[in-house]
């Protein structure tokens, strides 16, 4: 097994990193196993289930099929970003609210999902959120919860 | 005002899940994050064939790979472990095969290296010589089939009724349970009525998300190990077992789980990452991929094939069962599975001649062993879409005829046992309310076909068992509840923590919970079958109760007025001179229970506690294309009294929606033996878009007195009714009957064509 490595450098969570990196390491490996951020998190390993979510110049990318080296230079965020000094943003609040997750395995994936939704569409009808959030699975089923938590987060909207 | 504080009522509080902040800012503790130094990584070689010898098995290649720390096979296990088979029901597994593979997908050997894609790249080049045998995959032709998947049966010694067992060869059944009440052959013979069906139900798997992950860690003269477990108990019982050594030697701890839907119970992959961790006197992590999942255990594939005798009134009379549960190469808890659920097989009716033969039935396919419902969503499948048939066939309305059979408070079950807090009726009664059953429906035009359907099922608890629970109160006043029931997502830790500040008069936000670690943990049989909120819960609250009474005592002799944390911190204060010491509450509960006649199969007391839980559907099928839309589901289920309403509400649900993958979409499907869609791009389970447009829950009203509270567990029963109230809707809307699970658009397809004289070919 060939192993060729190099160092990359990007933003992450706001912060400037550099990683030493092998080409066939993912970003999510990156974000958990040098930086110690757990809440994306690998489990189907192809990008179909939505809990290893994070976002990458503000685009959301599966972080199990996202390569590494294709990370030098931009700017990574991961579900550890919402709550500022502690705060628990909108969302996340109103997911504790509403009760929308059980195991809580696949939950940092359908936040960062539903804040990427309601930035581009503040109040979207259930529909829209159905669409928005189907490629996020959880094997729970707490859809209904999470549903109700992302509309009750949309009649918040100064906050968010 | 009363200088004594007004508690609020803290049993049917929604309180919010304690470990929400921790769930939504990513920084929950699952095993799944575990990292230690100096740790290896295994990854598994496994078999390709169904069934044969192990001629040899060529791992130099693997060696020879840099980075690789050590190859291990089922010989180098058995130099550590003489008797490597381990199995709750049956020593039947072993860690790793010995001399045979009896499923494609088998573990054979482990590479162990420090980067897991070192491993993992290893393990691929490993080879194996087999000899190959004769191997058997249906449920039915291996009860009888000639080609056996052991050569001997090898119970445990847990299970008194599997002790006849010991030792028999030539067979590949596990368990045969029987009951036999009354003269079902008489009746059949002189009934106005009989009716036959055979129905089928597939493999289907858990896929919780984070797949089986362990990590073992030698210590200088015990080991530690680390791992997602329903049953951090017996995980330390079984090890101890397989290694000689005292339970205290083995600790098993465990985080929160990322799902474990009864994949997880008994012992998975803790065997293998502790014999490696030995082997290797290094600390060894092993993460299954979700593709490796399906490889561990899924759920009983079964064929049911039932007949009932039917007065000219519209009653059961009598009702035979004959239930087939396919167990795969490993009986894991399987055996349990079959007899547990197999005495409710002649379902929630009234029944005077009953007759079942439930066998649980050896194969050459991964194991199958306990699902959420632990075998009832099988059966119900079957028992609900032939009472629906007969309802139909008589021109009863389906809800009117279950109404006429269905059993009532004091009733016996065919089991003997008397009915007791189960309200089976007043579960019919609020579905059709809720769906308007003697309304009119929209049966939907043209190429869009409107049905309705209703179904009910019932399922006993797992007996006898026991449950310990400690309660410390520290000098402040606060409480720290130590109990090994698991929170996988069922928010089991929030609902303890209600009962704890219950007895202690305290708020539930103040109650700690500790994380399972079988140092300190006392013991519990498990996070399974529903039983926690019954067993636990009692443990839990005698346990809170003794410490209640010590606090009591402590705050009489220190001439304070038990009241709230802050008095007893006074008591505290004036007995110790300081903020010092600790009460311990200690509480245990063991369920009644009187075993199964073996020859009758028959018990007075055969569960502590029924459970019951039903599902109403209306849903339109798209006639040119199979397609179904459930366009409402209603599920109503008898939990007792609800701890937390919000919780019982998402299990409910929860529930539901997991068992509606397992009847539209989900399937483990093979090709001689071999898995062909082990990967959640081909195995679909449901998503958002997958749901039904409207669903709605509703735990009664009810209390089950012999609770703690008067609650019961809840986890199972929103999957019960399910899969045959959508068969039961499809058949009301197109006239078209289902007899095998999954309904896919492309089953209904069929059945559409074959309806109109038109059978498309295979």
């Amino acid at each position: 097994m060939t192993v060729a490595n190099r160092t990359i450098a990007f933003t992450l969570n706001g912060a400037p990193v550099s990683a030493a990196i092998g080409t066939h390491h993912t970003l999510l490996e990156v974000v958990r196993d040098t930086f110690g951020l757990n809440g994306a998190r690998e489990s189907c390993g192809q990008g179909l289930c939505g809990c290893c979510t994070l976002i990458v110049n503000g685009q959301s990318v599966s972080g199990c099929l996202y390569l590494a080296a294709f990370a030098d230079g931009t700017d990574v965020r991961t579900v550890e970003s919402m709550a500022v000094e502690g705060k628990l943003s909108s969302l996340q609040q109103a997911f504790i609210e509403c009760g929308a997750f059980q195991c809580g395995f696949c939950t940092s994936g359908f936040l960062l999902m539903s804040e990427q939704l309601l930035a581009q569409n503040p109040n979207p009808s259930e529909a829209e959120i159905r669409n928005y959030l189907s490629g996020n699975l959880c094997r729970c089923a707490t859809y209904p919860e999470v549903i109700r938590a992302v509309r009750l987060a949309a009649s918040r909207p100064q906050e968010r | 005002m009363d200088a004594k504080v007004i508690k609020e009522e803290q049993i049917g509080r929604s309180v919010p899940r304690m470990e929400g902040a921790a769930k939504v800012t990513g920084r929950a503790e699952y095993i799944h994050n575990i990292r230690l130094p100096g740790v290896l990584h295994g990854k598994m070689f496994r078999s390709r064939i169904a069934h044969g010898r192990i001629v040899s098995i060529d791992t130099s290649a693997a060696r020879a790979v840099a980075g690789v720390h050590s190859v291990v096979t089922g010989e180098d296990i058995q130099r550590l472990i003489a008797e490597p088979y381990y199995g709750p029901a049956f020593h039947d597994q072993p860690v790793l095969a010995l001399h045979k593979v009896r499923y494609v997908g088998e573990p054979v050997a482990v590479v162990l290296a420090t980067d897991p894609h070192v491993a993992e790249y290893a393990a691929g080049l490993i080879t194996a010589q087999y000899e190959e045998l004769p191997a058997v995959f249906n449920e039915v032709e291996a009860a009888t089939s000639p080609i056996h998947v052991h050569d001997e049966l090898k119970p445990a010694i847990t299970f008194p009724d599997l002790k006849h067992l010991k030792g028999k060869r030539g067979t590949n059944i596990a368990l045969d349970y029987k009951l036999r009440r009354g003269d079902v052959e008489a009746q059949f013979a002189s009934a106005a009525h009989v009716f036959e069906h055979e129905f089928h139900t597939q493999h289907i798997m858990h896929t919780p998300f984070e797949p089986f992950v362990a990590l073992a860690e030698p210590m200088d003269d015990s080991i530690t190990i680390h791992t997602s477990t329903q049953m951090p108990a017996y995980v330390r019982l079984e090890i101890a077992r397989l290694l000689g050594w005292p339970e205290n030697k083995v600790k098993v701890r465990t985080a929160w789980l990322g799902g474990g839907f009864g994949a997880k119970v008994y012992v998975k992959i803790e065997p293998m990452v502790v014999a490696l961790a030995l082997l290797a006197r290094r600390p060894v992590k092993m993460s299954l991929t979700m593709e490796e999942q399906f490889y561990v255990i899924g759920k009983h594939a079964t064929t049911f094939r039932i007949k009932s005798a039917v007065t000219a009134d519209g009653r059961i009379s009598a009702r035979k069962c004959e239930v087939f549960w396919n167990g795969g190469a490993y009986a894991d808890i399987g055996p349990r599975v079959s007899q547990k659920s197999g005495f409710t097989s002649t379902g929630p009716y009234r029944i005077e001649h009953a007759q079942i033969d439930s066998a649980e039935i050896y194969t050459n396919l991964p194991p199958a062993g306990a699902f959420r419902g632990f075998g009832i969503p099988q059966l119900v499948w079957a028992y609900e879409s032939h009472t629906d048939i007969i309802a139909r066939a008589l021109n009863i309305d389906p809800l009117e005829f279950r109404r006429r059979n269905i059993l009532r408070e004091g009733d016996e079950h065919p089991t003997g046992t008397a009915m007791r807090d189960a309200e089976f009726e007043e579960v019919l009664v609020r579905i059709s309310a809720r769906m308007g059953w003697d309304q009119p429906f929209d049966r939907g035009t043209g190429t869009k076909r409107r049905g309705r359907g209703i179904a009910i099922g019932v399922k006993a608890s797992i007996a006898p068992t026991t449950s310990f629970a400690l309660v410390n109160v520290s000098a402040d006043g606060s409480a720290v509840l130590f109990c090994n029931t698991i929170d996988m997502g069922q928010g089991s830790n929030t609902s303890m923590a209600q009962l704890v500040a219950q007895v202690l008069g305290t708020s539930s936000e103040r109650v700690r919970v500790t994380q399972a670690d079988t140092d300190v943990t006392p013991f519990d049989m498990g996070t399974l079958g529903s039983r926690s909120m019954f067993h636990m819960g009692h443990a839990v609250r005698l346990a809170a109760e003794h410490a209640r009474e010590q606090l009591e005592a402590l705050c009489a002799e220190t001439g304070i007025e038990y009241q709230d944390e802050h008095s007893i911190a006074q008591a505290f204060r004036k007995k110790f001179g300081m903020q010092a010491g600790n009460i311990f509450g200690v509480g245990h509960y063991t369920s009644r229970y009187q075993p199964a006649d073996h020859d009758t199969g028959m018990s007075k007391e055969i569960t502590p506690f029924w459970m019951i839980g039903g599902t109403g559907i209306e849903l339109e099928v798209d006639t040119e294309t199979g397609h179904v839309t459930i366009l409402r589901m209603v599920n109503v289920v008898d939990a007792g009294r609800a701890v937390n309403p919000r919780v019982v509400d998402t299990q409910i649900s929860g529930a539901a929606l997991m068992q509606m993958g397992a009847t539209l979409s989900e399937e483990m499907v093979f090709n001689e033996g071999e898995l062909t869609n082990p990967s959640l791009a081909f195995y679909k389970i449901p998503g958002m878009r997958d749901m039904p447009v409207a669903i709605e829950n509703e735990a009664l009203e009810a209390e089950t007195r012999s609770g703690p509270f008067g609650a019961k567990g809840v986890g199972e029963s929103g999957t019960f009714g399910v899969s045959p109230a959508i068969a039961n809707a499809i058949d009301d809307a197109i006239g078209v009957r289902l007899y095998s699970l999954p309904l896919t658009p492309e089953a209904i397809y069929r059945g559409i064509c074959a309806a109109r004289g038109e059978p498309l070919v295979d």
